[in-house]
């Protein structure tokens, strides 16, 4: 069984996510749909914790006998590279939208050059 | 494609709407079949309307067939999704300083001949945002897949409760917008699924938002913008934006002296 105090401390932490990101979007400092995977992966863990006896049967399940909180572990680091991954989506969109706002704009001022508007 | 709807009165009916500067904001992507007939129809309703259509990344003729009809064009050098596309249109209606902007999907699916109605409460003075609902009158034309409807449902009934005025039609984007309506949407406007954050923020703002009973048709062309898998992201995410949006506090936006 998961020590009590390992699973206070995850349960903790994992909630105190949860309201961080809530916290950051209410700010505006954070968009709903780059903190959905935040929230979940705050939810799940927040549940895993908690949830001793589940956590219990999950390790059984994978074979984890002597140290279940290693089950969190493989949780929480699958989450990760799920928000990692994402993230490498969202640079590789945003780079390649910068490109084309870069051309864009260039094209924009020679256009804007060849009808006799100036730089500055 | 049928003519189902009994034609209302076109603009000539609406008192005071000539002396107002007035704008159609037209969301289009891939619309290159149904903008040219969208255009004719917005202009046989009212002459007077300044038409901007704005192409949301299109990789059709849309931009190209819209510029022939003589209308503004607003092309997007990439998508920015619908929140972002309709945003740019109203950014162009505070900024020319538009008096009434409504606006009308590039794909066909709003009759233009029915914006009388959904203008009337707006220059009556008695709303700030008027919205053309498919269900306020209980109209069964509608037709849609099961679970779109039950997202619609399910999200109207949220809002209604949120709002404390019972709204129908939290997903339409057939709307009549004042001076200050522009003004807001033009500062801040939700992302990829917009109305239904946008009825919420419009009631936080302390605007008055009315809905007008509406048939749409059948979408003339393209694909819808929300399919079936997407709804449920959607649905998290406005829900998410919805309960957080409770605890901010409100911005009254000023506008601003030109």
């Amino acid at each position: 069984m998961t020590p009590l105090a390992v699973s206070i401390a995850g349960a903790v932490a994992s909630f105190t996510l949860v309201l961080v990101v809530l916290e950051l979007i209410r700010r505006h400092r954070l968009q709903e749909r780059y903190a959905l995977l935040w929230l979940v992966t705050g939810l799940v863990l927040t549940a895993l914790s908690a949830w001793r006896g589940g956590l219990n049967t999950i390790a059984g399940w994978l074979g984890v006998r002597s140290y279940p909180p290693a089950v969190l572990f493989a949780v929480g680091i699958l989450f990760i590279i799920a928000v990692l991954l994402h993230y490498s989506m969202v640079i590789s969109r945003l780079s390649g939208q910068n490109v084309l706002l870069a051309q864009k704009l260039a094209l924009l001022e020679q256009e804007l050059r060849a009808h006799g508007v100036r730089d500055r | 494609m049928p003519e189902t709807v009994e034609r209302p009165a076109g603009a000539s009916s609406l008192p005071g709407l000539g002396e107002l500067r007035r704008v159609a904001i037209v969301p289009a992507l891939n619309e290159e079949h149904t903008i040219t007939r969208v255009i004719d129809e917005l202009r046989a309703f009212d002459p007077g309307l300044d038409i901007v259509v704005i192409d949301d990344g299109s990789a059709d003729r849309t931009a190209a067939v819209a510029a022939a009809k003589g209308t503004y064009v607003l092309r997007l050098p990439f998508n920015l999704g619908i929140g972002g596309a309709v945003q740019t249109g109203f950014k162009f209606a505070f900024e020319r300083g538009y008096d009434i902007a409504v606006r009308v999907d590039g794909d066909g699916q709003h009759d233009p001949a029915q914006l009388s109605r959904i203008l009337e409460p707006v220059l009556r003075g008695d709303a700030d945002i008027a919205v053309g609902s498919r269900f306020a009158a209980g109209e069964g034309g509608y037709r849609s897949s099961r679970s779109r409807r039950m997202g619609i449902r399910i999200l109207a009934g949220v809002v209604s409760r949120i709002v404390g005025q019972r709204v129908t039609d939290t997903t339409s984007g057939f709307q009549a917008l004042n001076r200050e309506g522009i003004a807001l949407f033009a500062r801040d406007y939700p992302h990829d699924y917009p109305e239904v954050e946008a009825t919420v923020m419009v009631f936080r703002h302390r605007l008055r938002l009315q809905e007008v009973p509406v048939s749409m048709r059948e979408r003339g062309g393209g694909r819808s913008s929300i399919t079936a898998l997407r709804s449920i992201y959607y649905m998290a995410k406005v829900l998410l934006a919805i309960f957080v949006g409770l605890f901010r506090r409100t911005i009254v936006p000023q506008e601003e002296s030109k």
